[in-house]
């Protein structure tokens, strides 16, 4: 009995947090489907096109289902998103989920590759610059990172392919082979990649950097060093696991930008990713597509949010009592 | 330096009721904003932007939409001071005119989202209860759709224009506001010269005026800046994936995305808007980096 209690209050805060989570959710469901909903004029009639008789129209809009009331169709598209059935393409016809999934073949192992890209680049950069603060190289690793803040994922994009593809021929300008060939694929997503992961890792190395000069302060680091530690040591021994909790969530917002940011970076390249399909379903007028691959970003979105918030808790134990 | 050693620019108490850190921030923040490379930095580049966007309102070399098929492609010289892209049009005059675009996206969605996201975290943080749970709740809702989302739903409902770039910047950035005025303004509420005008008699409407706003202004102040910033880069992203600005008029990113077939001919087609915009970007992020320092008074070396 007295084990139960307390383990209903250890989940407490989790479940707390996860009903937010799903209120918030819901909400936006409602915000996606009345923005692209609410709208007068028929999909039906986009569709077919302005020689299109009316009959054709009707005939359209009941087989969408688009005659239905607007609270049964919003019920009708969250209960099948519940069962796992996004619906079928106004345009193409085809399963809207099977397309998602085609697509995220190709954004998956972009954003993963990408983080990795940022990881590598980012960590290092930021102890590099923590360590050598106050000196001309720790300054340099700062003005380095501020710069590259400030350069948008396009820009990046572009300058790579105009120097490794135009200029150096390395690598292919843009498309995508399919996994068929996991070697010509991987190369494919090369520059797309670096195109994200320079940005993200300028962005994470300094938040590394904060991080690690923090702990560099702290009194527990003093003493390590005065007991006769050289500062990398006691960083080892002491500073790193301190300085990954901040970090966690960081890379946590990095996997939800690098997400958006693969929107971009496939048209830039033309990857038929998630980002290429949502533009095109844009461009077509094919709203339950947009509706769809919205609610999927703006929930991975979110359960990262929660994701992160759950392991803060777990990383640090000093966070257990609060809620 | 030693690490527990008090800042040399400890303030003295004026003696009156006002909060010391503003005090700081006014009496001697102009020499140490000029002391600060960042910060100058920072502050050159916004007025250059601000400048280029002023001039090019009434003035450019050529019109920035003006076509001269003959000279079409031609490479920086003394007539196009950086050259002309594929319709002959003034590469120099677009960059220039491009900057109002961005100013313009940049102002008005940290308008819109400082409008809404100052008041529902002052909100938020006065009521605590329900009031505040629900306005947080709601912000959470809104966390969900980053710009470029946001951006991309409300092009698919109206169409894409200008005026869905702002919005949906200006949406996105609403639960930022909220937090960052929520968890500072939680700070001076629980202080104790608010328990003391609390105990005094003061409306909560009151003490938000004398005592929170005056206080958070600075922080909120370089958010602004910051987020003026992401703006940009949102806004160039939008541009070049054709949901923002459209053609013939000149932005950063229609001038990029019209690059992107020269990139082997004319490669400094691209170059000048990038430069443009990173310039712009790192120009107010720093700015806003300067703010937050100048208000830090512990972090000052």
């Amino acid at each position: 009995m007295d084990a139960a209690v307390r383990l209903g209050r250890a989940l407490m805060p989790l479940l707390r947090r996860v009903g937010t989570i799903a209120v918030a959710l819901w909400g936006a469901s409602v915000l996606v489907f009345v923005v692209l909903n609410v709208l007068p004029g028929s999909p039906a009639q986009v569709i077919l096109g302005t020689q299109a008789t009316p009959q054709a129209v009707r005939q359209l809009t009941i087989q969408l289902g688009l005659n239905k009331p607007l609270l049964r169709q919003y019920l009708d598209w969250v209960g099948g998103l519940l069962h796992g059935s996004l619906g079928v393409s106004y345009i193409s016809h085809l399963s809207i989920g099977a397309q998602i999934a085609q697509a995220l073949s190709v954004t998956g192992p972009l954003v993963l590759f990408a983080l990795i890209i940022g990881l590598v680049i980012g960590l290092p950069l930021g102890f590099l610059g923590a360590l050598r603060n106050g000196r001309v190289s720790g300054s340099l690793i700062g003005s380095l990172s501020q710069i590259g803040m400030a350069v948008p994922t396009v820009v990046a994009g572009l300058l790579l392919v105009i120097i490794l593809t135009v200029k150096l021929h390395v690598f292919p300008t843009s498309g995508f082979p399919g996994w068929s060939d996991p070697l010509q694929a991987l190369r494919a997503l090369v520059l797309p990649a670096f195109s994200l992961g320079l940005v993200e890792g300028a962005i994470l190395s300094r938040y590394v950097r904060a991080s690690v000069l923090e702990q560099l302060r702290s009194d527990y680091l003093r003493t390590a060093r005065s007991k006769g530690l050289r500062v990398g040591q006691a960083l080892r021994r002491h500073g790193i696991r301190n300085a990954a909790i901040p970090l966690v969530t960081v890379v946590g917002l990095e996997l939800a930008s690098l997400i958006v940011g693969a929107i971009v970076v496939e048209n830039v390249f033309a990857l038929p990713g998630l980002g290429l399909l949502l533009l095109d379903s844009v461009n077509n007028r094919d709203l339950i597509t947009v509706q769809d691959i919205a609610m999927l970003v703006a929930s991975a979105v979110l359960v990262i949010n929660l994701v992160v918030d759950l392991s803060y808790r777990l990383l640090d134990p000093r966070l257990k009592g609060l809620s | 330096m030693g690490i527990g050693m008090p800042p040399l620019d400890q303030p003295t108490t004026t003696g009156d009721n006002e909060p010391y850190v503003f005090e700081v921030a006014r009496g001697r923040g102009w020499r140490r904003w000029l002391h600060n490379p960042s910060a100058l930095i920072g502050s050159i580049i916004v007025v250059l932007v601000v400048a280029s966007a002023l001039v090019s309102l009434v003035w450019t070399p050529y019109s920035p939409l003006a076509v001269d098929p003959s000279h079409a492609l031609s490479g920086p010289s003394l007539r196009h001071l950086l050259g002309t892209d594929e319709y002959g049009r003034d590469v120099f005059s677009r960059l220039m005119a491009s900057s109002q675009v961005a100013l313009f996206v940049g102002v008005l969605s940290v308008l819109i989202a400082t409008a809404v996201g100052i008041p529902a975290g002052l909100l938020a943080a006065e009521r605590r209860g329900a009031t505040g749970q629900v306005v947080l709740r709601l912000a959470d809702i809104l966390y969900g759709f980053p710009a470029l989302l946001a951006a991309v739903v409300l092009a698919a409902a109206f169409g894409a224009s200008k005026s869905t770039v702002v919005l949906a910047i200006g949406i996105s950035y609403i639960p930022v506001f909220v937090r960052v005025t929520r968890s500072n303004a939680l700070v001076v509420l629980n202080s104790e010269y608010v328990l003391a005008a609390r105990a005094y008699g003061r409306r909560p409407l009151a003490i938000m005026r004398r005592h929170v706003i005056p206080n958070i202004m600075t922080t909120i102040i370089a958010q602004m800046s910051l987020l003026f910033s992401l703006a940009v880069l949102a806004e160039t992203a939008l541009d070049f994936l054709g949901l923002g600005t459209a053609p013939p008029a000149a932005s950063w990113g229609t001038m990029l995305q019209s690059s992107q077939n020269y990139l082997g001919n004319d490669p400094l087609l691209t170059v000048w808007p990038s430069v443009a915009i990173v310039l712009c970007v790192l120009g107010f992020s720093l700015f806003g980096d300067g703010i937050s320092e100048l208000r830090d008074v512990r972090g000052h070396r």
